[in-house]
């Protein structure tokens, strides 16, 4: 069994309280006003502090720019310096959101793209994995509060506690009304209130359910007398992956894509769900090294890790087709009501959209590559590391444009919301690790992992 | 001068594996071993080194990616920049990912192909090669270990080929 050690729970709690206390002084001190904004704009005093003074000030010269994805904006639309400073005011609203946002989906994902990866073990009876089992379990267990916390952020947005959701405005289906949008209104039989929140809750009990029963079979597996069980968790798991595919889609498109309401892509929510198994698969590398290397998982060696971190490499570069099919077709076609979504990150967010595509390709392309290096744990760590990051920055890049535009930085909001929820992960996932032992007894697959040599 | 080599004969793969490390034990050399299909394990028993093709691999790839770059730069950036469809021909970078599918596939070609031929070469095949079989049974059911019995005594090591489950032994000697 699994102990959780209190230097751990104290350096989690640690980092939620640094990360809240980060979050909660950049909060205080971002514009709230027009006049902020001006005044920041206006000396250098109070725009000291912040490092996105100067990019402001070099869209402010340029008042030919127009924002590409704002609704109010018509085209050709020259913005006067009020509706600009009107427009980076909005940005600077949602950007506390944003960042508790990007944060909390991100690790939403890794929980939730394991527990993919977790039921592809039991559907394709892979043998190498059942060692891992238990650890994919852990960290799934950050997915209950993980994604209430998602639920309860979207029903904030509905309840027009932000802004973050364009498509959520008031009077946007409204004819009579000056924020009336057509093309929103179009979309409004999917994209309305209710149904996105009742669609969410279906979509979380699902996940929520498969993750409760699979762990209950597990458990009734390991002190049944015949395999019943285990037989009970490769349907579930196979029931499981049906439901996921359809349903992380449309999650896809209901929590990401829907921001930026006027865009549209065919293959984004593959491309979420790249980056989902990525993340997932690089936690459970990385949770099982640490384990190792705290003397539990006595069984897994260096094949297991290798497995692991082929994955990782795969996955990576699934990633990157994905990204890079999405990317190319609407850049190669130049479609003005879909390439829009790209001049705007090309622009605004250049080095987090191409510092990514470094991270998350180049980097695992190049040391992962490498059979002997997939054995060497730091390695494996330095690789899945820079991946996590990288996709951090990719839900970045998601998010951000779209609803803070030229006003987004990477500062205190952004780290503290990155902070805080990786130590309440870290929390949650190590605590949910003692509940039971980390080894499988009863697998029918657990004697050829043990043996697992590649 | 005359060189003579034993040729000892197994049924099975287990046998053999377990016969190549008594033999290594014995610090005798072994010249090939024949087998009708992969054994699992058979290069480390033998103690081979490992092999470095996916190394060449990599660097074909790097060559191919090379070869895609600068002829596309020079035929579309710098020989002949027409503006085909309002493409950004100004600069390669600006273009690029126009020329990514061919920069790929490249990539792979080269690998992929010129791998293959390394693999050929250092393999000694060709279309009319002569084949090196000593003996047609190791393409279908039997394995074959050719040991260096160069001045050593043939009766004493086939009797301790017998020892490890060998079914036929032949002592070969070649005329120099």
């Amino acid at each position: 069994m699994y102990t959780l050690s209190k230097n751990l729970k104290l350096s989690a709690i640690i980092f939620m309280v640094v990360g809240f206390v980060l979050f909660a002084v950049d909060y205080v001190f971002l514009p709230k006003t027009i006049a902020d904004i001006e005044a920041m704009h206006a000396g250098d005093a109070h725009g000291a502090g912040h490092g996105d003074a100067t990019v402001a000030d070099a869209h402010e010269a340029d008042t030919h720019h127009v924002a590409p994805d704002d609704a109010h904006a018509e085209e050709g639309h020259v913005m006067t310096e009020e509706e600009h400073n009107e427009h980076l005011l909005a940005g600077y609203q949602n950007k506390p959101w944003s960042a508790v946002y990007i944060a909390a989906f991100f690790f939403f994902m890794i929980s939730l793209g394991c527990l993919a990866f977790y039921a592809v073990q039991y559907a394709a009876q892979a043998g190498w994995s059942p060692l891992l089992l238990r650890v994919m379990e852990g960290i799934t267990g950050y997915l209950l509060p993980g994604s209430i916390i998602m639920f309860v952020l979207l029903a904030l947005s509905g309840f027009h506690f932000n802004h973050m959701f364009h498509w959520m405005a008031d009077g946007i289906t409204d004819p009579a009304s000056d924020n009336y949008d057509k093309l929103i209104a179009g979309k409004s039989g999917w994209l309305n209130v209710p149904w996105l929140l009742i669609r969410a809750a279906i979509f979380i009990a699902g996940w929520n359910i498969y993750r409760f029963f699979a762990v209950k079979f597990s458990k009734e597996q390991d002190e049944a007398s015949d395999n019943k069980s285990h037989k009970k968790s490769f349907k579930i798991a196979a029931a499981f992956l049906v439901f996921f595919l359809y349903t992380e889609s449309m999650m896809s498109w209901d929590w990401i894509m829907s921001i930026d309401p006027h865009w549209f892509s065919t293959l984004f929510g593959w491309y979420v769900l790249a980056g989902m198994m990525v993340c997932g698969i690089t936690t459970i590398a990385l949770v099982t090294l640490i384990l190792k290397g705290a003397g539990y998982l006595q069984n897994v060696n260096d094949s297991h890790i290798h497995d692991l971190a082929k994955f990782m490499f795969g996955f990576s570069i699934f990633w990157t087709y994905l990204w890079f099919s999405q990317f190319m077709l609407i850049w190669y076609s130049n479609i003005p009501e879909e390439v829009t979504y790209y001049i705007q990150r090309i622009e605004d967010y250049n080095l987090p959209f191409f510092g990514m595509l470094v991270m998350n390709f180049l980097f695992p392309l190049l040391i992962l590559m490498n059979s002997d290096f997939k054995r060497v744990n730091w390695f494996v760590v330095m690789s899945g590391v820079v991946i996590l990051l990288g996709h951090y920055v990719d839900i970045f890049n998601m998010v951000m444009p779209g609803t803070v535009g030229q006003a987004w930085s990477f500062g205190f909001v952004e780290i503290g919301s990155l902070m805080f929820f990786f130590g309440l992960f870290v929390l949650i996932v190590f605590s949910s690790l003692t509940k039971r032992p980390l080894e499988p007894k009863r697998n029918p697959l657990i004697e050829e992992s043990k043996h697992f040599h590649y | 001068m005359a060189s003579t080599v034993i040729h000892a004969i197994y049924s099975d793969d287990d046998v053999l594996m377990n016969a190549v490390k008594e033999v290594r034990k014995k610090h005798l050399h072994i010249n090939e071993v024949y087998t009708p299909f992969p054994v699992h394990g058979l290069d480390k028993a033998m103690g081979l080194a490992p092999t470095r093709l996916a190394i060449t691999a990599f660097l074909y790839g790097c060559v191919g990616i090379t070869v895609a770059t600068l002829m596309m730069n020079f035929i579309m950036i710098e020989d002949w920049p027409q503006n085909i469809g309002g493409k950004p021909s100004f600069s390669y970078i600006e273009n690029m990912p126009a020329f990514v599918p061919i920069m790929f596939e490249l990539t792979v070609f080269f690998a992929a192909h010129l791998m293959v031929i390394t693999f050929y070469m250092r393999s000694k095949l060709w279309p009319f090669k002569k084949a090196e079989n000593p003996d047609v049974r190791t393409t279908d059911d039997h394995f074959l270990m050719e040991i260096d019995a160069t001045g050593k005594d043939g009766k004493e090591l086939a009797d301790f080929l017998v020892t490890t489950g060998a079914v036929e032994i032949n002592l070969i000697a070649n005329e120099a």
